[in-house]
């Protein structure tokens, strides 16, 4: 192999591992979508979040963000469940155009939070990892990068399992497929609302933890991976939970 | 056992029942009929609570259901058919047959119910594994009365189950519709087809305007010269 097809390689696998962490964050959109028919404008916000929340976890406890990831999800599931209850819930028979706003704001709320709280300044752990790098081959490939996809690509298929096998999964399934059939089989439908909303959440807050080692954290990054994740969900096809991960695979190579 | 009293049910400003009351017995099958657009649907949807009365009151074995949720009415023993099937698409047969069984006790018999449901609709047992999306409109009714069945209704109520199909298939539907209740479920039947639902009920209900025109036995309705005229053209 020559030096430029060995680099171009390189720069293909880079983009492919980068991408499947895209589809993660892609996924909690889509299923928030899929359920609901409502894009969440407040997803890379979110994310953000949890990406905070694991570089604490890390600065102060020593805790590497592939460790805290299970309880950074855990916080962000909680924040989604608190923002669907008290304000998605009731905008849902709004026409779309109105339910832009109230999700924009909520992003806004959050990308202020983080700035009063942590400040403007972009932040990059020494996580253990961080710096590492590998060579498969002639290949170099960074550790966390590899790590971050496997991880993608695990909850991935966690989340599929769940939605495939599940009871609670198989009534979000339903309530997506159907809302009226749902509610005429005794479906909870509010409930699968919130929970979706939340296992959105959880989902791009994990997908944060994954970040956390490949770039600098701070409160304005959110926005950017909101467009990222709606783009993606377009590539893949709206509500398309595999189309999702397709797309951030594709818009990781584009990039 | 269900007892309807005096409901009012409105879209916004538009009142679509005026004052409708109607009782289903255990073990009848009572038809509700009447054109398109007369508020049948809007009745079953008050029912199962997806639709509230503004005034007026719904009980069920005693118990005032008027406001009760939709989850708490199906665990209370009815079950809606509803108009359009509303299965679930991307779920296959098997799987929306288990979500017809939402309580504690319809899971427990779930296993059995669904034998059951496919020795009324075989057709099913053959496309278990498939998408409902990819069944024929008949096979997806089949679908949707099985689901309603797995909640162990004691009452079943059905909006058209025979629109849209084929006239061989509808007569299949209403031989169903009757052995189901031969084993012990009362149903409210909602039909165009007037003549077939007549036939295999003890009472009806004529529909006309959001208004109860006209009630009585199956037979005497079928005799019924307003009914004869206007619904049966003869
Ligand atoms: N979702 C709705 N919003 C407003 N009006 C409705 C709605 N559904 C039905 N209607 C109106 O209520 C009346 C009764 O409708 P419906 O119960 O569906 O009649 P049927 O089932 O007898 O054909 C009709 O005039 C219909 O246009
Ligand atoms: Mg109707």
């Amino acid at each position: 192999m020559g030096m430029d097809s060995t680099l171009a390689v390189q720069l293909l696998i880079q983009g492919v591992l980068l991408g499947g962490v895209y589809g993660l964050i892609a996924i909690g959109l889509s299923l928030i979508f899929g359920v609901m028919g409502i894009i969440n404008f407040a997803h890379g916000q979110m994310m953000v979040m949890g990406m905070y929340i694991s570089y604490w976890i890390f600065v102060l406890l020593g805790i590497d963000p592939y460790i805290s990831l299970v309880a950074v999800a855990a916080a962000i599931f909680i924040l989604g469940w608190l923002i669907q209850y008290t304000v998605v819930n009731r905008i849902l028979d709004y026409p779309e155009a109105m339910q832009v706003l109230p999700l924009v704001s909520i992003g806004l709320i959050l990308e202020n939070a983080a700035l009063m709280l942590w400040g403007p300044d972009h932040r990059s752990p020494q996580t253990a990892l961080g710096l590492d790098s590998m060579w498969v081959g002639p290949i170099m490939v960074d550790t966390s990068r590899l790590i971050a996809f496997v991880l993608a690509i695990i909850i991935t298929f966690l989340i599929f399992i769940f939605l495939k096998k599940s009871n609670l999964g198989k009534c979000i399934r339903a309530a997506s497929d159907n809302r009226t059939g749902a509610v005429l089989v005794g479906i909870d439908v509010d409930r699968i609302y919130n929970m979706s909303f939340a296992i959105g959440a959880a989902t791009t807050g994990a997908a944060g933890c994954l970040l956390v080692p490949l770039l600098p954290i701070s409160p304005h990054i959110g926005h950017d991976f909101t467009l990222t994740a709606f783009i993606v969900v377009i590539l893949g096809g709206m509500g398309n939970l595999l189309g999702a991960l397709v797309g951030g695979v594709i818009l990781g190579v584009a990039e | 056992m269900l007892n309807v009293r005096d409901i009012n049910v409105f879209y916004g400003d538009m009142q679509a029942l005026r004052g409708i009351s109607l009782e289903v017995k255990k073990g009848e099958v009572v038809s509700v009929i009447g054109s398109n657009g007369a508020g049948k649907s809007t009745l079953l949807r008050a029912i199962s609570g997806i639709l509230r009365a503004r005034n007026g009151t719904i009980s069920f074995n005693d118990r005032n259901i008027t406001n009760a949720h939709s989850a708490g009415i199906v665990a209370a023993g009815i079950s809606h058919v509803p108009e359009g099937r509303q299965v679930f698409p991307n779920m296959t047969v098997k799987e929306n047959l288990e979500m017809g069984a939402q309580f504690p006790h319809m899971k427990k018999a779930a296993t059995a119910t669904i034998e059951e449901v496919y020795s009324f609709f075989p057709r099913l047992k053959e496309r278990l594994g498939q998408n409902a999306g990819t069944l024929s409109g008949g096979e997806q009714q089949m679908l949707a009365m099985g689901r309603g069945l797995m909640s162990l209704p004691q009452l079943m109520m059905l909006d058209e189950p025979s629109l849209g199909l084929a006239p061989l298939l509808v007569s299949t539907i209403f031989e169903i519709i009757e052995k189901i209740n031969q084993l012990g479920t009362s149903i409210l039947l909602i039909e165009q087809n007037v003549f077939q639902s007549l036939k295999i009920s003890h009472r009806g209900y004529v529909l006309e305007n959001g208004t109860i025109a006209l009630s009585g036995t199956g037979e005497a309705l079928l005799e019924n010269p307003h009914i004869r005229k206007t619904y049966l053209g003869l």
